[in-house]
């Protein structure tokens, strides 16, 4: 039935198509490069900049440049992709202006491609999508990536344009059905189907919460006021995590459309983007977004010819980790210290400016347009029982591929960890998985095969928190990481609190103890005391969550702590205090790499003679152990 | 609840001091928010205008903006000062960071530092008063094996004596004075 929505969005569409048709890729060798921070500082727009060159000198007008989003592939970037037409997409990995050089003159311009230099060394498509037994709702994606293992090992819904799309181009993200949702939606008019569907698709807070999202609209849709808002949390503050930041880089225009269709749901008139200072591209790439839509009519005023209004602004955080919890955030938005409030009441009963509010991870919203077009039923059939879809995480420490990965909810970390991640660096064994970041905990190796959900990641002490997942192997001594997460809450702690303001930093006084050889055992239960105290009294989830690095630790590597308080001995030789530097005579052929390389001499010894460290003067910096080729350097 | 702008009778003259202290775009954000609803919310994207500006957050900067927004300045200096990004001392045009971890510290880095505070006449956290030089200290920078070592922005030099320090110091300052002509 044509509505004034349906016509809106017809209209729309065809323009779009005719916009990209005119400025057209079609017929023509198209060279793809990414471009996000991540992509930037490894050097894409070098590239970018050589492959300009090329193209003018060559004076040939069938080769364009089509800039795209990150792929989440961080250790093979910059990534640049070469589709020359009638041939399968050629993907090469760390690419710089020589190389540029050599793509160009071999293989757009003498079509030889360079197999050494293709991602992940192939350019056979093996194991193309249809035999990875995974489907991908973006074809455009699994198109251009279906080849390789480090991407069908994945389930890309969140990020399913991230890549592939050019993250300024409206026309673009309209051709791969784009606000096709918003359109369904606004026909429908009804928001309690939106929310039925979301309830369906058993979607929860992507951003470490872990509520139900659409349990979340219902509660504020059904508040009596109604001046009601909504805020996307874009306040990704974990050492080590950023996903946020490469949605909102990549694929800007899907967590908009999200955020309309949320604010849609639960009534709202006014949207808040809160977005860290730190991310200046993902600042400005949601700015571009929010402005060509309000010129396409897709914001503002009588949103698709609805009649329904709704605007949006983006706030900026000023760095402090705290903003990221809601009660903050919301303070912040109002232009106050960013510290937190006692919930209840809960910001959907009372938040900004005490009007209901819901406030939405980055994840959460670049999820919603998928749960529409495909069915809240078949998000929820990607997931487990008890959430539905998938999770992106940061998948980082000693691992051998790193980046951005997505996976169905319920799949094993093994999988995760092995599987997409290639296993631990160098093959080391091992050690634990560290999810959730400063707020989670350590998952200790022997239990790889626990599925990443929200309830089964709890139930041993980690979070699944907003995506971090660092791998550690045995070289990790887990006390001195336990202490590096306590030290980061420490020093971020708003300070309004005492449980959290004086708990962080007595702990951390502890820990500094054990890992400096002067803990008594006394110590670890003062430690574990103050830590659950931490964790039942603190005001907001910073405190709250503070302890769980050290609470999972003691519960899963308690020998470890033990070992450094008795015995002074750091497992992982990790620990400066309890480790020294010794060269075995026999294995020392006297090639003085680590004599030239001490940086305060105390190593002596001449050309062919057996060296020897001074331990009086040895400051422990480890130059000899990472210098030596034979072995030689022994940590005891 | 919105402020209303003053009615005072001196407030010509409050305005016209403003005016000296901040640029025209940052007065004209916070006059144009200045009746709307909600306009104290805007107080940190202000911060943000002034210090992209003046590269920091000064005593008389956050005075200006809590007279002409209409919010007390205990409370201006308590967001500034909650809030990690907000600088509020100057920031010379090059960063001095002499790295004061252990390897460099046995290598004589206290030598170097001495040195640096000598010839540039300030301390760790200051700035020069030509405003090209600010000196602090840094722990590890993971270059050890280059200890001791001194980093300037994002490049790190090393090893220093303090005599090679000076010659450092004395090319960075001929390259400004070269810029300046």
């Amino acid at each position: 039935m044509p509505s004034p929505v349906t016509d809106f969005f017809e209209s729309l569409r065809d323009r779009a198509h005719s916009a990209l048709a005119g400025g057209g890729k079609a017929g023509k060798v198209t060279i793809q490069v990414g471009s996000a921070t991540c992509e930037h500082a490894a050097g894409s727009l070098d590239v970018l900049d050589e492959f300009t060159k090329h193209i003018q000198s060559s004076g040939s007008d069938g080769i364009v440049i089509h800039k795209t989003g990150c792929t989440g592939r961080c250790s093979k970037e910059p990534i640049v992709g070469i589709f020359i037409p009638g041939q399968a997409p050629v993907k090469y990995e760390r690419v710089n202006r020589e190389l540029v050089h050599e793509i160009f003159t071999k293989h757009i311009q003498k079509g030889i491609p360079l197999p050494e230099h293709a991602l992940d060394g192939s350019l056979d498509r093996k194991d193309g999508p249809e035999k990875s037994g995974k489907t991908s709702i973006s074809k455009h994606f699994s198109d251009m990536y279906g080849d390789v293992s480090f991407f069908t090992a994945q389930n890309r819904v969140a990020m399913r344009h991230s890549g592939v799309l050019d993250p300024e181009s409206l026309e673009e993200y309209i051709s791969l059905d784009g606000f096709k949702a918003l359109a369904t939606v606004l026909s429908k008019s009804d928001p309690e189907w939106v929310i039925n569907e979301v309830l369906k698709a058993r979607l929860r807070g992507r951003g470490g919460g872990g509520f139900m999202t659409g349990q979340k609209w219902k509660f504020a849709s059904q508040n009596e006021e109604k001046t009601r808002y909504i805020i996307c949390n874009g306040d990704e503050g974990d050492p080590g995590a950023f996903m946020d930041r490469g949605m909102l880089e990549s694929d800007p225009f899907s967590v908009l459309e999200g955020m309309i269709i949320g604010a849609y749901a639960i009534g709202a008139g006014k949207g808040f983007w809160y977005i860290r200072a730190e991310y200046p591209l993902a600042i400005k790439r949601i700015q571009n977004a929010i402005d060509l839509c309000k010129a396409a009519g897709l914001l503002g005023k009588d949103i698709m010819g609805s009649g329904w209004d709704f605007e949006m602004e983006i706030r900026l955080g000023a760095g402090a980790f705290v903003c990221g919890e809601e009660t903050a955030l919301i303070r912040s938005i109002e232009g106050e210290r960013g510290q937190p409030k006692v919930r209840p009441p809960f910001p959907t009963t009372r938040g900004l400016w005490g009007k209901p509010t819901c406030i939405n991870n980055v994840e959460t919203f670049a999820n919603i347009t998928a749960i529409i077009n495909h069915g809240g039923e078949w998000f929820a059939s990607v997931g487990t029982e008890e959430s539905g879809g998938t999770k992106v995480f940061a998948l980082a420490g000693k691992v051998k591929h790193t980046g951005l990965v997505e996976v169905p909810l319920g799949t094993p970390l093994r999988d995760v960890v092995f599987g997409i991640g290639g296993g631990v660096q160098d093959d080391r064994p091992l050690k634990a998985i560290q999810t959730g970041g400063p707020a989670g905990g350590f998952i200790p190796a022997s239990m790889d095969t626990l599925a990443v959900d929200f309830g089964p990641l709890s139930k041993v002490g980690s979070i699944m928190g907003s995506g971090g997942m660092i791998v550690l192997s045995e070289d990790d001594c887990i006390v001195d990481i336990s202490k590096f997460y306590l030290s980061f809450t420490q020093e971020e702690s708003c300070g309004k609190c005492t449980p959290c303001r004086e708990g962080t930093t007595r702990m951390l006084e502890i820990l500094e103890r054990i890992t400096g050889g002067s803990a008594v055992l006394e110590d670890l239960d003062k430690l574990e005391r103050l830590a659950r105290l931490c964790q039942q009294t603190a005001l907001c989830g910073l405190g709250r969550a503070a302890p769980n690095p050290i609470l999972s630790s003691l519960k899963h590597f308690r020998e470890e702590y033990i070992e450094h308080i008795e015995g002074k001995t750091c497992r992982a030789k990790k620990c400066v205090a309890m480790i020294h530097f010794e060269i075995n005579a026999e294995a020392c052929i006297g090639c003085t790499a680590c004599v030239r390389n001490c940086p305060v001499n105390c190593i002596a010894g001449q050309r062919k003679e057996a060296h020897s460290i001074d331990q009086s003067r040895c400051v422990k910096c480890g130059q000899c152990f990472d210098f030596c080729r034979f072995n030689a350097v022994e940590r005891k | 609840m919105n402020h209303q702008t003053s009615t005072t009778d001196n407030w010509e003259a409050i305005r016209a001091a403003c005016l000296d202290v901040l640029p025209a775009h940052i007065i004209a954000f916070i006059e144009q928010n200045q009746d709307m609803e909600h306009s104290e919310g805007q107080l940190i994207a202000v911060l943000h205008m002034v210090q992209a500006h003046f590269g920091f957050l000064g005593q008389d900067t956050m005075h200006a903006v809590a007279q002409l927004a209409q919010i007390p300045l205990a409370k201006v200096t308590g967001v500034a000062t909650f809030y990690h990004y907000f600088r509020l001392q100057p920031r010379g045009k090059h960063m001095i960071n002499v790295c004061l971890g252990t390897a460099c510290y046995v290598k004589g880095a206290e030598k170097v530092a001495q040195r640096l505070m000598d010839e540039l006449g300030i301390h760790f956290g200051e700035t020069t008063r030509d405003g090209l030089f600010s000196l602090d200290s840094t722990r590890c920078l993971g270059t050890c094996g280059l200890a001791p070592v001194v980093m300037v922005d994002n490049q790190v030099f090393g090893p220093l004596t303090p005599t090679d320090v000076s010659v450092l110091l004395a090319k960075y300052v001929k390259k400004e004075k070269v810029a300046a002509e």
